[in-house]
């Protein structure tokens, strides 16, 4: 089997949470990933959803956080206030997964707007639960798409702190954080280092001998195709 | 003591032009009905507040009725973008719309300070980002250990609605599945209405249920299927293809507009 650029970003993801307690999710990627890594890696990961379902165990990817299987499957169903005073804000979560439209060379995220926040190009829908997740959780690792786009020298509007973020997984590669600057550390199989370069906004880091992302295995590749088929 | 009335009634009576109204629901029991009663009674120059300002208030921002939201997350959840909301931000249609916004924890921490009669909430947050110059909060320090913290404004809205899935004739309200901030809302608002699925004789109390005893609440109505498409747990499902829809509908304006004229505006409360 061979994999997209996507799977194995996704892949790459679900590897991350390998012996992790507990990790934090949005909808989309992260959450594939996560799925993923309890279908493959860690069956007893602990996935928490801002909706307040803490233990959720979906079947499915839910289309939002909200969807009604994860109530149904979660160990504890909480509120708002509850998730972000009792289990967020301790550091009760040990990994957040987490998006953004720009990432800048410290790893800090814009999802606020694009442009001027007077007179925005795009409005963005804003921070949602991120900026207090990021600080909340003591590993935090970025999912987000390699293009200049989003990997920019700088962040019309910084909406989250990369204080704690410990990796950047993109669909070429990863970037870790080396002396408090993102510096390339792998590459996906196949991406080159030049390309990564050009897909990113500022002077790329680059890590002596970056290490080569493994292959997904059949069994991850199969896994999480089907886990995209349900 | 909850009235029981007609969701006409209770809209009326609790509703007026230029209020600070939440209609919440985190990602559940959204008042999907209420909110349309709302625009049916031609309500404008209103504060809308909500954590996750999703399609019911792209609907309510894209016919005019707002001139103010207050939120920390405005988008259309697993879809994308709020298209509706973003023509009112980026281009004042079809007018300007002002924006105040948080994060989810500052908001949940704002309803809490407004539910608990406080004047505001403590929180770490915010330092550190461009939100904090950009909205209402103020930096305190501990005064027990000196550490620096945020404060964010208790949130008290004129009127505070939100959907459950059953009351009592008394107006008692219980609901389960994801509480989100339903409770707090309730207790922050000045007036409040809840919409209910059904009214029963008996509440039978569920573990994990979240009762709303009806001598906090102004009036309780009942809406079955008052949610849709979002959903009330164990009752109705999520109709995640319409949220999909509804990118394309909001897309355009003259889609949208009548898309609303043929099912919000013109329909009758239930």
């Amino acid at each position: 089997m061979s994999a997209g650029p996507g799977e194995v970003q996704t892949v790459a993801a679900a590897r991350a949470l390998r012996g992790k307690r507990s990790v934090f999710i949005g909808v989309g990627r992260p959450s594939t990933a996560a799925i993923l890594a309890r279908m493959v890696h860690n069956p007893d990961l602990v996935l928490f959803y801002e909706s307040g379902t803490i233990g959720a165990k979906p079947f499915r990817v839910p289309l939002s956080i909200g969807d009604g299987e994860l109530a149904e499957t979660a160990d504890a169903v909480v509120s708002v206030v509850e998730m972000f005073d009792y289990w967020i804000g301790p550091g009760r979560v040990q990994v957040a997964f987490l998006g953004a439209a720009q990432v800048d060379r410290h790893a800090n995220l814009n999802s606020t707007v694009i442009g001027d926040y007077e007179q925005p190009k795009t409005r963005l829908p804003g921070a949602g639960g991120a900026p207090e997740i990021a600080l909340g959780c003591p590993e935090v690792v970025v999912i987000a798409p390699h293009s200049p786009r989003t990997f920019v020298g700088q962040l019309d509007f910084r909406t989250t702190s990369g204080r704690h973020t410990t990796a950047v997984i993109t669909d070429l590669g990863v970037l870790e954080p080396r002396d408090g600057e993102l510096t390339l550390t792998a590459l996906h199989p196949g991406v080159t280092v030049d390309e990564v370069r050009a897909a990113t906004g500022w002077e790329l880091r680059v890590a002596d001998e970056p290490a080569v992302t493994p292959e997904p295995t059949d069994e991850e590749l199969s896994a999480l195709r089907e886990l995209m088929g349900r | 003591m909850a009235e029981v009335l007609s969701l006409t009634e209770a809209v009326a009576g609790l509703v007026r032009d230029g209020d600070s109204v939440a209609l919440e629901g985190f990602t559940h029991l959204i008042p999907f009905a209420a909110g349309h009663e709302v625009l049916r009674q031609g309500r404008t120059e209103l504060e809308l507040i909500r954590m996750t300002p999703d399609v019911l208030y792209d609907q309510m921002v894209g016919v005019g009725a707002a001139r103010k939201l207050v939120f920390s997350y405005a988008g259309n959840p697993g879809v994308g973008s709020l298209h509706r909301v973003r023509d009112a931000v980026e281009h004042a249609w079809p007018r300007a719309i002002a924006l105040e916004e948080h994060s989810h924890a500052g908001m949940a921490k704002r309803y809490a300070a407004g539910a608990s009669g406080l004047p505001c909430a403590l929180m770490r947050g915010y330092i550190g980002t461009d939100l904090e110059s950009r909205t209402r909060v103020e930096r305190v320090r501990c005064p027990f250990t000196g550490e620096e913290l945020v404060a964010v404004p208790a949130l008290n809205p004129d009127v505070g609605i939100v959907h459950a899935q059953e009351a009592d004739r008394a107006g008692n309200v219980q609901l389960w599945g994801i509480p989100g901030v339903q409770k707090e809302v309730v207790l922050a608002a000045s007036r409040s209405l809840v919409t209910v699925e059904r009214i029963v004789d008996e509440l039978e109390l569920r573990p994990g249920g979240v009762i709303i005893p009806g001598w906090v609440i102004d009036a309780v109505a009942e809406a079955p299927g008052g949610s849709r498409p979002s959903y009330a747990h164990g009752l109705t499902e999520r109709d995640n293809a319409f949220y999909r829809e509804w990118d394309a509908i909001s897309r355009d304006r003259e889609r949208f507009t009548a898309w609303m004229d043929e099912h919000v505006l013109s329909g009758v409360a239930t």
